[in-house]
């Protein structure tokens, strides 16, 4: 038997002790709330219903279709002897014909109007891994990062956490839709600089999570000539990208530098994921696509620490190389999410509820300022306290976002079936009324 | 013009300065830069621009010259094998089977789809349960069912590389340093110290007593640390060791827990090659070691695994850090979120590792056939007179070629180096790229290639010792011919598809690719 000893373990780093790993917030009680009594249509029909997770649900049965038809596969390439190649593949290049598929497939999702690089397309497992690693690439302890609010929360720990590097909110605010204008821009800039911090890069979402609408073609445009002025880096974060209910809405800034001939390009980097379009988020399949060959192959050493297993690869290079089967996918898929993203803004505006006007996502942007006792973030935090308790839905408050104001709400519709999305509104439509009665008596 | 003039303005200025030329250099290197279009490597991070990613070292030559000549038994006999990849390739013939017996192991197959749904969904940073459940059975089934582990200590990471880089963030800041045995394996030197800054001290091992760690050379190195004002976090053991291919006895591992217990310094025990070991003495796992009659706080002990080496699956990432202590669990846990295992990796991990009867004979097999292959290659080796440290465990030899060097310097081993590569046509790692302080040691791998090619391999090298005697040659190739004969009675040949060249890019080949070279595959 060990014979223990009563003394203070030897201590752990700075990193292991900091709370910027962000689990300690209190959004983490809607969670639990969730974990605790989770919704069931038969077995707990009262329980909470789960809107604060961005997934993807509708399209599986297209996956699953396309893996029963194709039994290749499922197998490793040469019949069963194809094994040994793929477990023993550990190349950080990647399968070849996985990244020339993944270009393929963001090219699809652009309608053609961007070209991708097969050899440009570095391989992560999931977008998590590589935001943080660009971050690793692109600033130094210190430094910061320019980010437009409202933002995904898990951009704290992402991009600041294991790296030391700062995030600088670009407040964005509900007079103009949230859209990220270029005096947002310089503000941050420069509140960045007197702090005497150095700003490395800006980096956006698009389309925006949590807004759910992809950002316009001058604003991107505004965007570049502002990074390109101060010599910093930009990440778009197109992760979303094939959740644009129409693919002629969306704009890729791989469009907007093809057009100028990638002139000034080396400063741009994409990332993307099949987390979201593919709603594969357990295969962690995320990627970097760079226009600077010196980040291109420093991403790729560093992708060592995070590398797609091989297995995964290997199925969804076949899948993914079917054309005929992608071009299907995304035209359903887009067309799915916009009956749903249909169904929930016409059931909040039945319930009194306007939304942020959006076009892409696994989400809408709801606006209950008008509910808010307070406008605060006290306020709407005790307001999404009922909604949870109360009306028994997980819901993501704005602040949970960095929202600069009070009383946003980000509420996921394709995580669920339709059912379940009917009984949700049914529920908001109900607390609606109770707050309007409640109100009137008062 | 303007530029010129006060370029000149300024020399003038320092003529009589003692400084002058560097001022010049200076100034001229300034008004240079102004003029520079896209100065792309300001841009970058110091993480980004530095070495820490150990791919400038002057070791590529030998993956460079095996990339351009790749042996191929029939379309290119004569060109060079691959011995510095530490790969186990003897038994995929042996899962294969296994595969094909469980279609429902994988989620794409028509029996296994129904799962695929519930399985892509899942991100949870907790890991299947069945997965946790089956790595924890196969961890203690390759340690003989001495111990048992706990599914909820165990961590998934990006593969080992993953592990490693984890842990070290999590144990230690930038600055602060881990102890490490010489030789190592070099991809350490990356993965501990380059986004991490972290530093690596060495505790320097010998030849003279087996490069055994001893108590003296734990301490000179604490020592040493402590007189540079550097703190230490932590001791890192590789057992079985990469490159020797030996196990710690249970002397040294009780003495390494007294050390860093005394020292209260964390101990990170890669286990990477615990099923491995193929003959006596039987492996002893620093699990085990902590159950005994030892003083040990248990919160400074933590393991890191993977399937890598011991099943010979690189290619699906499946790291593993298992901790003793909670608070390195948890955060551990919380950074898998930038290296999880693929869910399509764990269900079929799961299903495999949870059959009791597939794990017994794989362990079991392995190891017959890694013994094998060891006994051949080293009793070949052995009949010119080449010995390698005495060793039951890994994916390779510790050759001692000591003999052959004109001196006994880093220089001479890198010669002899270069001229194995170039005459003998094989990949080998010089000592010195393990950081060994003697020079004249070779890690050789023998588990990454078919019986015919280590014979080939065998040949090349007895050839190159003895050049000049045929005779001798000839006798010794006979009796070893017969030796072949008598110990293996079913050549491990692979099919003739799964021989062509493949770009053997593994993420410690030094060679910097242009992103605009295509891959191979």
């Amino acid at each position: 038997m060990a014979i223990e000893i009563e003394e203070p373990s030897a201590g752990l780093s700075r990193v292991a002790v900091s709370e910027t790993h962000g689990e300690d917030s209190p959004y983490f009680a809607g969670w639990k709330a969730y974990d605790e009594d989770p919704y069931d249509e038969s077995k707990n029909p009262s329980g909470v219903i789960q809107m604060g997770l961005a997934e993807n649900q509708v399209s599986f049965d297209l996956l699953e279709e396309y893996l029963e038809q194709h039994s290749e596969a499922a197998n490793w390439g040469n019949g069963i002897s194809g094994f040994r190649e793929n477990a023993l593949f550990q190349d950080y290049h990647g399968l070849k014909s996985f990244r020339k598929a993944m270009a393929s497939f963001m090219e699809q999702i652009r309608g053609g109007r961007a070209k991708f690089d097969p050899d440009r397309v570095v391989l992560t497992a999931g977008a998590t891994a590589a935001n943080e690693l660009l971050t690793f690439i692109l600033a130094d302890p210190g430094d910061a990062l320019l980010v437009p609010t409202p933002y995904y929360p898990g951009f704290d720990r992402d991009l600041r956490w294991r790296t030391g590097v700062k995030i600088v909110p670009v407040h964005c605010n509900s007079s103009n839709n949230f859209q990220i204008t270029p005096q947002a821009l310089e503000a941050a800039y420069n509140r960045a600089e007197a702090m005497n911090i150095k700003v490395r890069g800006l980096l956006i979402t698009n389309p925006s999570n949590p807004l759910g609408a992809a950002i316009d073609r001058p604003v991107l445009e505004e965007i570049l000539n502002f990074i390109t002025q101060k010599n910093i880096h930009l990440v778009s974060d197109e992760i979303y990208s094939g959740s644009v209910f129409s693919s002629s809405e969306f704009v890729s800034i791989a469009e907007i530098l093809e057009a100028q001939n990638y002139k000034n390009s080396e400063r741009v980097h994409i990332v993307y994921s099949l987390s979201k379009d593919l709603g594969l988020p357990g295969f962690r399949v995320g990627t970097i696509y760079s226009y600077n060959d010196k980040v291109v192959t420093t991403a790729r050493r560093m992708s060592s620490f995070s590398l797609v297993s091989s297995q995964t690869q290997h199925l969804l290079a076949s899948m993914l190389s079917d054309t005929k089967f992608t071009e299907n996918y995304i035209k359903t898929n887009r067309e799915r999410l916009r009956k749903r993203y249909e169904s929930i803004i016409e059931g909040l505006r039945n319930a009194g509820i306007e939304c942020l006007k959006g076009n892409a996502g696994l989400f809408c942007w709801m606006n209950l300022s008008p509910l808010l006792e307070n406008p605060t973030r006290e306020g709407e935090l005790t307001l999404w306290n009922s909604i949870l308790h109360e009306v028994k839905l997980n819901i993501s408050p704005g602040s949970s976002c960095h929202c600069s104001e009070p009383g946003w709400f980000r509420v996921c519709f394709a995580n669920m079936n339709q059912q379940t999305l009917e009984v949700a509104l049914k529920r908001i439509h109900d607390f609606m009324e109770q707050t309007k009665i409640k109100k009137n008596l008062l | 013009m303007v530029i010129n003039s006060l370029l000149s303005v300024f020399i003038s200025h320092c003529i009589d300065s003692n400084y002058y030329s560097n001022s010049l250099r200076l100034v001229i290197f300034r008004s240079e830069m102004v003029f520079t279009l896209s100065d792309q490597h300001h841009l970058l991070s110091k993480i980004a621009t530095n070495d820490g990613h150990g791919e400038n070292s002057p070791y590529f030559d030998g993956w460079k010259a095996y990339d351009s000549d790749p042996f191929h038994a029939t379309k290119n006999s004569n060109g060079v094998i691959q011995m510095g990849l530490a790969e186990n390739q003897l038994c995929f013939n042996f899962v294969q089977e296994w595969i094909k017996r469980n279609p429902k192991a994988s989620i794409c197959t028509v029996d296994g789809v129904t799962q695929f749904k519930d399985i892509a969904i899942f991100q949870d940073y907790h890991g299947l349960p069945e997965f946790r459940n089956a790595v924890a059975n196969f961890m203690g089934r390759v340690r003989g069912g001495r111990v048992t582990f706990d599914p909820d200590r165990i961590v998934m990471s990006g593969g080992a590389t993953g592990a490693h880089e984890s842990i070290t963030f999590c144990l230690a800041d930038p600055g602060e340093a881990f102890l490490v045995p010489t030789p190592y394996y070099p991809g350490f030197d990356r993965d501990l110290r380059w986004r991490t800054g972290v530093q690596l001290l060495p505790v320097v091992c010998e030849s003279s007593n087996n490069f055994k760690i001893t108590e003296a050379a734990l301490e000179a190195a604490y020592e040493k640390a402590q007189e540079a004002k550097i703190k230490v976090k932590g001791l890192l053991i590789t057992n079985p060791s990469n490159p020797l291919g030996t196990i710690l006895d249970r002397e040294t591992l009780r003495s390494i827990v007294n050390f860093i217990n005394q020292k209260n310094i964390h101990l990170v025990c890669d286990e990477i090659y615990a099923a491995t070991v193929f003959t006596q003495p039987k492996f002893i796992s620093i699990s085990e070691i902590i159950e005994e009659d030892i003083e040990c706080n248990r919160n400074l002990i933590h393991i890191v695994y993977s399937l890598s080496k011991d099943m010979g699956f690189p290619g699906f990432r499946v790291g593993i850090i298992y901790s003793y202590n909670n608070a390195v669990v948890n955060c551990c846990r919380k950074m898998s979120s930038f290296g999880l295992v693929s869910t399509q990796t764990q269900h079929l991990i799961a299903s495999m590792l949870s059959d009791q009867e597939f794990v017994e004979s794989f362990i079991a097999e392995s190891a017959k056939r890694l013994a094998m292959r060891h006994r051949i290659f080293t009793r070949g080796l052995s009949q010119v007179d080449i010995s390698c440290l005495k060793s039951n465990a890994g994916l390779f030899v510790w050759m001692d070629l000591r003999r052959l060097l004109k001196d006994s310097t880093v220089k001479a081993e890198m010669a002899l180096w270069r001229m194995i590569i170039k005459d003998v046509k094989l990949n080998v790692s010089p000592g010195s790229s393990f950081h060994c302080s003697e020079p004249g040691w070779f890690r050789v791998c023998f588990a990454n290639m078919d019986d015919d090619t280590m014979e080939v391999a065998l040949r090349r090298i007895q050839t190159f010792v003895l050049k000049g005697k045929e005779a001798d040659l000839e006798v010794k190739r006979q009796r070893w011919r017969n030796d072949i004969l008598r110990l293996s009675l079913k050549p491990l040949r692979y099919d003739e598809m799964t021989m062509t060249p493949r770009s053997m890019m593994s993420p410690h080949s030094p060679i910097p690719h242009s992103p605009l070279v295509r891959a191979r595959t």
